[in-house]
């Protein structure tokens, strides 16, 4: 099974041997794809029952938590070498908080999440007036988990007030491909998620 | 009583007395020169003896885990949820291990032993056990057993505890150590419960300074209150409710002190069922072995330092609505092996039915342990490869 191209990009992104925390780590994927070709360690944080499991049949360390509760209590300072979020920090009910937690245990952090600027959802909301369905975005508004939508200049901007600098950016499009010459040239339009490397400034 | 044995049981289990006669030091200072501890086991340890599990019991808790003595046991072991073939402690592929406690009163030497050379029960002589002495008289059985290493150990509630100090004191005897609704030391209000419980054991008039058994009688009003007082702590609010709500035995109030209603009629039938088969001076020693359990005292009060001695990797889960043994204390745990940098996952098991959810077959809580248990069978089966 060939990995999504966003984890495939962090997989690029991230040294090996490294400890690593995996917010909302789902069913392990990435943590097993990093631990069996990187050999990585460290700890997945998840919610859903169900994914649980399947992280314990992967022999991934999982943690039961709920992200919405903070990592402080959990996780130490500096105790990992990157914390890695992919798509869950628009679904976090405090994504400031969490950042600043997030680079408190880590200096390096991974974020990926949905862009809320990308052309189809802007033509979804502009043209059609709704909320934006699509394949990165599938709930309707009223049973999405996604309360917390932004664009990459939101994103952005959050950084520079929370005194977070980017170190790289990548965008891809909705079957997670590398990037095309639009989205090099315009990836808050045609980048469908975003992938960040940060760090505190 | 069993008709038939359903398929998924270990059946009829018979079990076997181990003396042993290197004196044991306890932590209290005081000796046992020599002890029995009675054990039942499940399974088939495998060639290279790589397929071994301890099973480590709670407070009323015994060897008898799994399986039925005989078709007229009215029930199975207190762990007939977990253990047998195709469970998740699978029987098929693991050799399971159970051993009645040292201080315990149902085959291993207790306080309603016999002192020996002597006619005298131990009774309120028998030497406080810790959660450590228990560990060092079940390492000695593993020894006997010719168990070079548990491929993990197991235990819910204060078996929990066992599982900890294992992983502490003997990280190189075990793989894997299955910690559930358990805690890394007892809080106030536990130790309080347990308190009041030791207390309406004292106060009965027939306790004589726990010489009952040799006066001939047993503090049985002291033991059911004991008991009945655990059991609430036990269950939940929810599942109280859910059980009994305000339903009455009679159908009408008697306008009297006698049961009126149903969860009166429960706790009173639980009370005096457990005063037939357990041991108030047995009771006592439990309790204490639950309040005195803190590992972190050997290393400065420092819980992430005794854990950085483990090599085990760790299964933790807990139950919601628990609050005898909170998912709080399971949290604190798991991130006190965090931060020792040991391999652990945590599993909080959304279940109404209190503490006693460890011991009932949630199907979350199956799937979790299964798929941590099939983990720890597939490790056995590399290593036999190997």
């Amino acid at each position: 099974m060939s990995l999504r191209a966003d984890l495939a990009l962090i997989s690029e992104w991230i040294k090996p041997e490294s400890r690593i925390l995996d917010l909302g780590c789902g069913d392990g994927t990435l943590l097993k794809h990093l631990r069996d070709n990187k050999n990585v360690s460290g700890y997945g944080i998840e919610i859903e029952q169900a994914d649980i499991v399947k992280c314990i049949d992967s022999d991934i360390n999982v943690i039961h938590s709920d992200l919405d509760e903070g990592i402080n209590d959990f996780f130490d300072a500096d105790s990992f070498d990157y914390v890695v979020m992919t798509q869950a920090l628009q679904a976090i009910r405090h994504p400031e908080q969490l950042l600043d937690e997030v680079l408190r245990v880590s200096s390096d952090a991974i974020i990926t999440f949905p862009n809320m600027g990308y052309w189809t959802n802007r033509f979804q909301i502009a043209i059609g007036g709704h909320m934006p369905v699509t394949k990165s975005l599938p709930n309707y508004w009223y049973n999405t988990p996604n309360i917390h939508l932004c664009t990459l200049h939101d994103f952005e901007d959050l950084c520079d007030e929370l005194g977070i600098r980017i170190i790289k950016r990548r965008v891809v499009d909705s079957l997670h491909k590398h990037g095309s010459w639009l989205t090099r040239l315009f990836p808050n339009l045609f980048g469908e998620i975003a992938i960040y490397h940060i760090t505190k400034k | 009583m069993p008709e038939t044995i359903a398929e998924d049981s270990v059946g009829i289990v018979t079990p076997d007395v181990h003396h042993f006669d290197e004196p044991l030091l306890l932590d209290c200072g005081k000796t046992l020169n020599e002890y029995d501890l009675i054990v039942e086991t499940y399974g088939t340890l495998n060639a290279d003896k790589s397929n071994a599990i301890l099973i480590c019991h709670a407070l009323s808790g015994d060897h008898h885990a799994a399986g039925y003595h005989s078709m007229d046991d009215k029930k199975p072991g207190w762990w007939e949820s977990a253990i047998g073939p195709g469970k998740p402690i699978d029987t098929n592929k693991f050799f399971v291990v159970s051993s009645n406690n040292l201080g315990g009163c149902k085959g291993s030497t207790g306080p309603t032993s016999k002192i020996p050379g002597t006619d005298d029960f131990y009774g309120p002589d028998f030497p406080i056990v810790t959660v450590k002495d228990w560990v060092r008289s079940q390492q000695r059985l593993m020894t006997r057993l010719g168990i070079p290493k548990w491929s993990s150990v197991i235990g819910g509630s204060l078996g929990g505890m066992q599982v900890l100090q294992w992983s502490i004191d003997f990280p190189e005897l075990l793989d894997h150590a299955i910690v559930i609704a358990a805690a890394a030391k007892l809080t106030a209000q536990n130790i309080a419960f347990n308190e009041v419980a030791r207390q309406a054991i004292m106060s009965d008039p027939e306790f004589h300074e726990g010489h009952y058994l040799a006066n001939n009688t047993k503090p049985k009003g002291g033991v059911m209150l004991a008991r009945m007082l655990g059991h609430i702590t036990y269950l939940s609010d929810d599942s109280m409710r859910e059980k009994f709500g305000r339903e009455l035995r009679e159908g009408k109030l008697n306008f009297g002190f006698d049961v009126d209603f149903q969860v009166e009629s429960y706790l009173r039938y639980q009370g005096k069922s457990f005063v037939d088969r357990f041991d108030a001076n047995t009771y006592l020693l439990m309790t204490k072995a639950l309040d005195y359990f803190d590992p972190a005292n050997d290393f400065d009060e420092d819980l992430v330092k005794a854990l950085k001695q483990a090599s085990a990797k760790f299964l933790v889960i807990s139950f919601t609505s628990d609050w005898r043994f909170a998912p709080e204390r399971s949290r604190e745990l798991s991130q006190a092996l965090v931060a020792a940098n040991k391999d652990v996952s945590y599993v909080e098991i959304t279940a109404h039915q209190g503490h006693d959810a460890f011991l009932i077959p949630i199907p979350e809580y199956m799937a979790a342990f299964s798929a941590y248990m099939n983990r720890v069978a597939s490790g056995i089966s590399g290593r036999k490869s190997s």
